[in-house]
């Protein structure tokens, strides 16, 4: 009963969230394409290859060691798919979105996620035109890396603080989310440093457009990580996912 | 028990709204454009003669189409999430180890 219950709450929050996007104009919130120097494009692309290379190897050690992990991978990378889907209005007078990439980082572990990241990333880019080919490892490296790596780090933290598993889980997404569009800034000002002000001001700059209109965004991501982090554990039970071998994954 | 848990998902999914109702609300003369929009115009600030060196291969005719195709990836995401949660659910009520 709770979790048809459950179901139907979520898929109304859903459902809310799009009867919103009315308002909004389309855009993604990742770099677009072609706004990187290809200088820089090269580089954010070298970075992001080892993780991606590096999770895609774990990705199949999970599924040859536990077949059934398949259906959860695929769920932690639908949830990214529907969150980076829904561009919500912020305080600022903007959109943005969330990434759902937490979600993820927190079950099995944060180099999955440049794996699963990388295929909304280049949906976005192919299908879409948000994002791009070219600024495709600069955002990996925001969205599929640093996000995901603050969101274990931080949910490891709480965990290990004795948090409440769910303010633990909260905290992950949230903050991961939150980071992932500081590290965009942080991109974006290294490639255009203002010439007056320098890297800091034009990272004031870009944070003032990304972070703060994600503030908000990132206490939503948070909030419906938890729901769909406790529908998942109340239905699949800790010995199927709560287990050392998934979330002690990092070496 | 029961009941508690239904209450705090539902506190839950309210808050989550209010968070996004709020600003459309207060901020009424806002566009709500994308960041993204935003940071380009803050690039053309900083570096006026800045080009972008690559342009997408394909873009979305209009913004009708660009819906469809946003309402199509979450519809993908929403629809695996959903089998998976109640193939486990189902799985987990057959082998008598889950919820009642």
């Amino acid at each position: 009963m709770k979790t048809m219950k459950f179901r139907f709450i979520a898929g109304a929050t859903m459902a809310a969230a799009f009867m919103l996007l009315g308002g909004c104009e389309a855009y993604a919130m990742h770099i677009m394409e072609g706004f990187l120097p290809p200088g820089w494009s090269l580089f954010w692309t070298a970075v992001s290859l080892p993780f991606f290379v590096l999770g895609f190897r774990l990705m199949r050690k999970i599924v040859a060691d536990n077949p059934r992990m398949k259906l959860l991978l695929a769920m932690v990378g639908a949830f990214a798919f529907v969150l980076s889907s829904l561009k919500i209005p912020s305080v600022t007078g903007s959109c943005s979105h969330p990434t759902g990439v937490g979600l993820g980082a927190i079950m099995f572990g944060p180099s999955v996620m440049s794996v699963l990241g990388a295929i909304v990333l280049l949906f976005q880019a192919l299908l879409l035109a948000h994002g791009g080919l070219t600024t495709l490892g600069a955002n990996l490296f925001s969205m599929g890396i640093a996000g995901p790596f603050v969101s274990y780090g931080i949910y490891k933290l709480a965990d290990g603080m004795k948090a409440p598993r769910s303010m633990a889980v909260f905290l992950g997404a949230a903050l991961g989310d939150l980071v992932t569009y500081v590290v965009t800034s942080l991109q974006l000002a290294a490639a255009f440093p203002s010439a007056t002000g320098g890297f800091a001001a034009a990272m004031f700059k870009f944070l003032g457009i990304f972070a703060v209109t994600q503030v908000p965004l990132a206490v939503s991501e948070g909030i419906l990580t938890v729901m769909v982090y406790n529908a998942i554990l109340s239905y699949a039970g800790e010995t199927m996912f709560g287990s050392a071998t998934l979330s002690g994954e990092v070496k | 028990m029961m009941k508690k848990s239904i209450l705090k998902n539902l506190l839950l999914a309210a808050l989550v709204i209010a968070l996004a109702v709020v600003p459309l609300m207060t901020l009424k003369h806002a566009e709500f454009g994308g960041a993204d929009g935003q940071a380009e115009e803050a690039i053309t600030e900083l570096y006026p003669s800045y080009e972008p060196w690559f342009a997408p291969f394909w873009e979305p005719p209009g913004g009708e189409v660009e819906s469809l195709l946003f309402a199509l990836q979450a519809a993908l995401g929403a629809g695996v999430l959903g089998y998976g949660l109640g193939f486990l659910r189902g799985k987990g009520e057959s082998a008598g180890a889950g919820q009642p």
